[in-house]
């Protein structure tokens, strides 16, 4: 396995970071009004579509209910989460990360490519196909990266009053301002989902020197494909 | 890495929210950090935008069923009580301040000015939405009318409602002050307004959060700086921490 860039190395630690901040901090917001709705409006219970659990203090930015403060952490992390994956989407188009690490072919995508990945993967096998990730891992990365990632932003602004008007398309595209709030919340649920996969799969392959990896670049002489 | 230190660093990366995050929040810097990123936010908004840019429009029906009333729903002094009686006939609406011609308005003054109607969405800090019509006079009018002074940085809108012990106010830019959408509205779905949305008057700051728009609205203020009415940040919520610009 060849090692990690300094740019992904960079962008995934501060990128981790920043959404701690957005979702613990993410997490008191809902709070301030438990209800999910499709459309353009939404405020009586009764119209909500989803009715979401009160979050517990402990798993909140701050650590008690404070909407003012926790739409500051979650305002300005998200810059700073909005701006890296920027600059990570072109260092990966500059020093080619995307085009030979994580773009995968028509035929992966096959029900049985897809079947005999996820077979693979059961069976602890990581380290197949060309490259530095299997064909699952790059179907994952660019999910994530290309679509949830940017998912996140686009819904966000989109729930901001004072951003409409650049793009009111966009809210309209995404069906009405209710509704790109709940797309916000299920985007958030699903990185949750990708979060704990992740840590899961890290783990599975070896924590101590996946981290290394990603801290310092180098990989062990055994897992180098080099 | 040691395992030692890897544990170290696992430790410091879960607690990191839990410590490190409040004490950032509560220091200087942290608030000079949340100020800049909303500042930011809103010079984007704007730059991106247009100064002038409106907020969406809808069509009649796409209204919801009612204008949810939140924050004061009332006020709960004789005065008001007296006003809401006799159906608001002896209100009055100053515009004061760094004004050359300050205006003492009723009612009936305001809707002898042009009207504008707008359908609008109304966003809550909270998160939900509602959609109404709403008409009154556009506040560039009453300001052009007391004539604003150069000086003039702010406007400031004082309410007759008290919470918690601390009278309801708000403020705006000379942006959004001027802004096309930013009317002083008596009127919502074609009635007069009621009550719970806060009858008389109440502003319409249609690019930013349901906070801004003051209601049960009793003067109109022009002023230089906010830093020295109440709590210095421009308004009931800013001084409770919210930030000034609701844009977002």
């Amino acid at each position: 396995m060849k090692r990690h860039f300094l740019a992904t190395r960079i962008w995934h630690w501060v990128n981790a970071i920043a959404l701690i901040v957005l979702f613990m901090s993410g997490l008191n917001i809902s709070n301030a009004h438990r209800y999910l709705y499709w459309g353009d409006y939404g405020f009586d219970p009764a119209d909500a579509w989803a009715a979401v659990m009160r979050f517990p203090a402990w798993a909140t930015i701050p650590q008690r209910y404070d909407l003012a403060e926790a739409r500051d952490w979650h305002n300005t992390s998200a810059w700073i989460f909005a701006l890296s994956l920027l600059g990570m989407w072109i260092a990966s188009l500059v020093n080619r990360h995307f085009q030979r690490d994580l773009t995968t072919r028509l035929r992966d995508w096959t029900p049985g490519a897809l079947w005999g990945e996820i077979v693979a993967h059961l069976k602890g096998q990581f380290d197949h196909g060309e490259g530095k990730y299997n064909p699952l891992q790059k179907m994952t990365y660019g999910l994530v990266l290309g679509i949830l990632l940017p998912l996140m932003i686009v819904t966000g602004l989109a729930i901001s009053p004072g951003f409409e008007p650049v793009a009111p398309w966009m809210i309209d595209l995404l069906g009405g301002r209710q509704s790109a709030r709940s797309l916000h919340f299920i985007g958030t649920w699903a990185l949750f989902a990708f979060f704990i996969v992740h840590v899961a799969m890290v783990i599975a392959a070896g924590l101590g020197w996946q981290i290394r990896g990603m801290i310092t670049g180098r990989v062990p002489k055994e897992k180098s494909g080099d | 890495m040691t395992d030692m230190k890897r544990r170290a660093l696992l430790a410091g990366l879960i607690a990191l929210p839990a410590t490190a995050c409040s004490k950032l929040a509560e220091s200087e810097a942290g608030t000079d950090i949340f100020n800049a990123a909303e500042s930011m936010h809103r010079l984007a908004h704007r730059t991106l935008a247009g100064r002038q840019a409106l907020a969406p429009e809808y069509p009649p029906e796409a209204r919801s069923p009612t204008m949810r009333g939140n924050g004061s729903l009332t006020v709960e002094t004789d005065e008001y009580q007296a006003h809401l009686a006799n159906g608001f006939e002896d209100w009055r609406l100053a515009v004061t301040g760094l004004v050359d011609n300050p205006l003492d308005l009723g009612l009936a003054d305001l809707r002898a000015l042009p009207q504008r109607t707008q359908i609008t969405r109304h966003d809550c800090v909270e998160g939900w939405s509602a959609i109404a019509e709403w008409s009154g006079p556009q506040l560039s009018h009453l300001l052009d009318a007391a004539r604003v002074r150069e000086e003039a940085n702010f406007i400031v809108f004082r309410c007759a409602d008290n919470l918690n012990g601390s009278d309801y106010y708000e403020s705006v830019d000379m942006v959004e002050a001027y802004h096309p959408q930013t009317i002083v509205a008596h009127r919502l779905n074609g009635e007069a307004l009621p009550e719970k949305n806060g009858a008389p008057l109440r502003m319409r700051i249609e690019r930013q959060l349901g906070y801004k728009h003051a209601k049960f609205l009793t003067g109109i203020e022009a002023v230089a700086s906010i830093d020295d009415i109440q709590g210095g940040n421009g308004g009931y919520w800013e001084d409770r921490g919210y930030q000034w610009y609701a844009g977002m």
